[in-house]
């Protein structure tokens, strides 16, 4: 308990110092804002598994380090260099990029030449400040990331100092996409980072995000990421999560999207890095005609622990949303999947479907998937289901019956399991990375 | 080349083959016919390997060696081939990827340099005509929305990719249409020579129309109830397959259990 307390005073002592810091420069809403989120994480403390939604995610390990957070202070001596930058980087990304070490935006580090004229992509922080976005970001931030309900959305929004807030005005499609590249740097140690993301796709605006999560050291360091997403009527956004933490990192992500009328928001989340990662992913659908389709793959091994919550929320008629998350499980790995899809009343002619399909390759690897499904309308088509199993005997015999040795057949199989995720991904580097990172993670080789 | 003796096999403790001998040299084509739930698949499954079989009693000789120690992937590096009934689909692995990998497992065992990607482009190229197979099938992941007929083409080709020493085709023949059935027999015919062998399980006369037995052997009961030259499978055409066992039954050689 004296741990518990102990850390809570380290959360704590950095909101008094960004408070200083921040003294008399920020709007006076803002200040509101962050005062009210650090008195409910103060309320609500880290989450404990005895309460439903963190049941089967033990977060007490990131309450027991000392954690430093980061709030905006700047070192000099970062070992993160341009060429780090690069190699982490995405090829069609490389003109549209901005760049966060230990969750703070360093714009010498990125570039946004690639953007079209009229697109914002500027620091959280100075656009709060900016009389011309200062009142659009008060009407949308923390609007649909509540951190009423969530501890770790409530210590972002206290602690963030730093972000990135993109507006994509009307009518105008992103050729190139958007990179929001976040890199732990060991310069800070054991880092706690809190960035913080805004994105508003105006009315039939066009765009692809990638948000990548790595590393350039194996440091234990804290992860702590809210990104919001509004899109106007028509508006469409393809989203890449991409987490690759070092195996030491710990890694707590809200994605929250609000859609318009006819909108498109299309998720793909990819879960690799971190001993403990969790994602909370909701989707509101609060105006007719919206998509969404919300995949995810997510590939663990040794003692790595990782969660998705989704909620996909149909409020409004004639919404559609898919969903297909896969994993792929083994030494002692745990995956949790817990998938939501609520039909409002009213919310008729929605289409919802979701799939988790779950593949061990261990015995003592385990997985707790639930979807649920609350439907309070009646004319809707609405589907879900489960499934936890290994590599089939008839299809390793097939392999096998072609000469290629038991291991190898497993593991092309294994890999093939993923690729019903990584082949809808449109953008090739992200694909190719993707291809590679399974096949080094089951230790296969394939070329032709 | 394969010598099979009193070979028993079981299924989940069920027994399945109850006593096969067999024979197979090299440059003959053996015709296992049989109606329904007679082991002639499960034949064919035991002599790849399948794990879910269990060898019970009898001996299987490949080339002198003992076949049932071999894993399924080792007999297949040795020279075994099986078609499948129902191949596998493999998504996100291509047809070339998948057919390039299987050929250089096989020349690494038999201690020869594998083919770059570059290099087995051609040969693949010049095996495919085989099947009429064009360069389509080859970038496609292996088997993924193959019609039917493609999948047992595909099988063929893999075939004539890995050049078995024996190669058990395993009702090839089943769900394909006349010309799919023309190609797929035609590209076995090109692939046999007097240096391997073909055992062709079946349920149908049909398929030996196009490729021409040396011997036919008729299963009933896990047993070879009746063996004879291509004729066999005429007159078993004609007669049906109750002419076997129900005289299988009265010679009192326990097919009385046959379903």
């Amino acid at each position: 308990m004296s741990l518990i307390v102990k850390q809570e005073g380290v959360y704590q002592a950095a909101f008094r110092l960004l408070q200083q810091r921040t003294a008399g420069n920020n709007a006076a809403w803002f200040a509101r804002l962050r005062e009210s989120a650090m008195d409910r994480f103060e309320q609500l403390g880290f989450p404990s598994i005895k309460e439903e939604e963190w049941k089967y995610t033990n977060v007490a390990p990131i309450s027991k380090v000392n954690f430093e957070p980061v709030v905006g202070s700047d070192k000099s001596e970062a070992t993160l260099t341009a060429d780090e930058v690069t190699r982490l980087g995405y090829v069609e990304a490389q003109a549209s990029q901005l760049v966060f070490r230990n969750g703070v935006l360093h714009s010498d580090l990125g570039s946004l030449t690639g953007l079209p004229t009229g697109v914002v992509a500027i620091d959280l922080a100075k656009a709060i400040a900016d009389e011309k976005y200062g009142e659009l970001i008060r009407e949308h931030l923390a609007r649909s990331a509540d951190y009423n309900a969530n501890a770790f959305t409530a210590l972002n929004t206290a602690l963030s100092s730093s972000g990135a807030f993109v507006l994509i005005p009307k009518g105008i499609s992103l050729e190139s996409p958007l990179h929001f590249h976040f890199i732990s740097d060991p310069v800070e140690p054991s880092a706690a980072a809190f960035p913080r993301v805004l994105i508003i796709g105006e009315e039939n605006s066009r765009a692809t995000i990638i948000e990548s999560h790595a590393s350039i050291s194996e440091a234990t360091y804290f992860t702590n990421a809210v990104v919001e997403i509004v899109l106007k009527d028509g508006a469409r956004l393809e989203h890449y999560k991409i987490q690759r933490e070092s195996a030491d990192a710990f890694h707590i992500a809200t994605t929250s999207a609000d859609l318009g009328s006819n909108s498109r928001y299309n998720a793909t989340t990819i879960n690799f890095g971190a001993q403990l990662s969790r994602h909370d992913i909701a989707v509101k659908m609060a105006n007719e005609g919206a998509e969404c389709w919300v995949d995810g793959l997510y590939v663990v091994g040794g003692a790595q622990h990782t969660d998705t919550h989704s909620v996909i929320d149909h409020q409004q008629p004639h919404c559609t949303s898919h969903q297909l998350y896969k994993g792929i499980l083994d030494g002692k790995s745990r995956a949790v999947f817990n998938g939501k899809i609520f039909v409002r009343h009213g919310a008729q002619k929605t289409d919802a479907m979701q799939t988790n399909k779950n593949l061990l390759l261990s015995n003592e690897a385990r997985v707790d998937t639930k979807p649920q499904l609350e439907i309070l309308a009646d004319d809707v088509k609405c589907a879900h289901g489960a499934a936890v199993g290994q590599i089939g005997e008839d299809e390793l015999f097939y392999l096998e019956t072609r000469g290629i040795h038991h291991n190898l057949a497993k593991n092309l199989l294994t890999y093939g399991f993923a690729e019903e995720v990584i082949a809808k991904i449109k953008v090739d580097s992200i694909k190719a990375q993707l291809d590679e990172a399974v096949l080094n993670r089951i230790n296969a080789r394939l070329e032709a | 080349m394969l010598e099979i003796r009193n070979l028993h096999a079981s299924v989940d403790g069920n027994p399945i083959l109850k006593g096969i001998d067999l024979t197979i040299n090299k440059g003959e084509i053996h015709a296992i016919m049989g109606p329904n739930g007679s082991g002639k698949s499960t034949l064919a499954k035991v002599l790849a390997g399948h794990p879910s079989y269990e060898v019970t009693k009898g001996q299987v000789l490949y080339e002198g060696k003992n076949l049932l120690e071999m894993a399924p992937d080792e007999r297949a590096r040795e020279g075994i081939f099986m078609a499948f009934q129902y191949p596998i689909e493999v998504p996100g692995v291509s047809n070339a990827q998948f057919l390039r990998l299987a050929y250089n497992e096989k020349r690494k065992h038999l201690g020869e340099e594998e083919l770059d990607p570059l290099e087995f482009k051609d040969l693949l190229k010049e095996r495919a005509k085989v099947v009429e197979m064009d360069a389509s099938f080859m970038t496609r992941s292996v088997n993924e929305g193959f019609s039917g007929g493609e999948k047992k083409r595909n099988e063929i080709l893999q075939m004539a990719v890995l050049e078995p020493r024996l190669a058990i085709l395993d009702e090839t023949d089943s769900g394909l249409d006349i010309d799919a059935l023309r190609i797929v027999a035609g590209g076995v015919n090109l692939l046999h020579n007097s240096e391997n062998a073909v055992v062709l399980v079946t349920h149908y006369q049909r398929l030996l129309n196009y490729i021409v037995p040396d011997y036919v052997h008729v299963l009933a009961g896990g047993r070879i109830a009746r063996e004879g030259g291509k004729e066999l499978a005429l007159e078993l055409e004609e007669k049906g397959y109750d002419w076997i066992t129900s005289s299988v039954a009265a010679s009192g050689i326990g097919a009385s259990r046959v379903t």
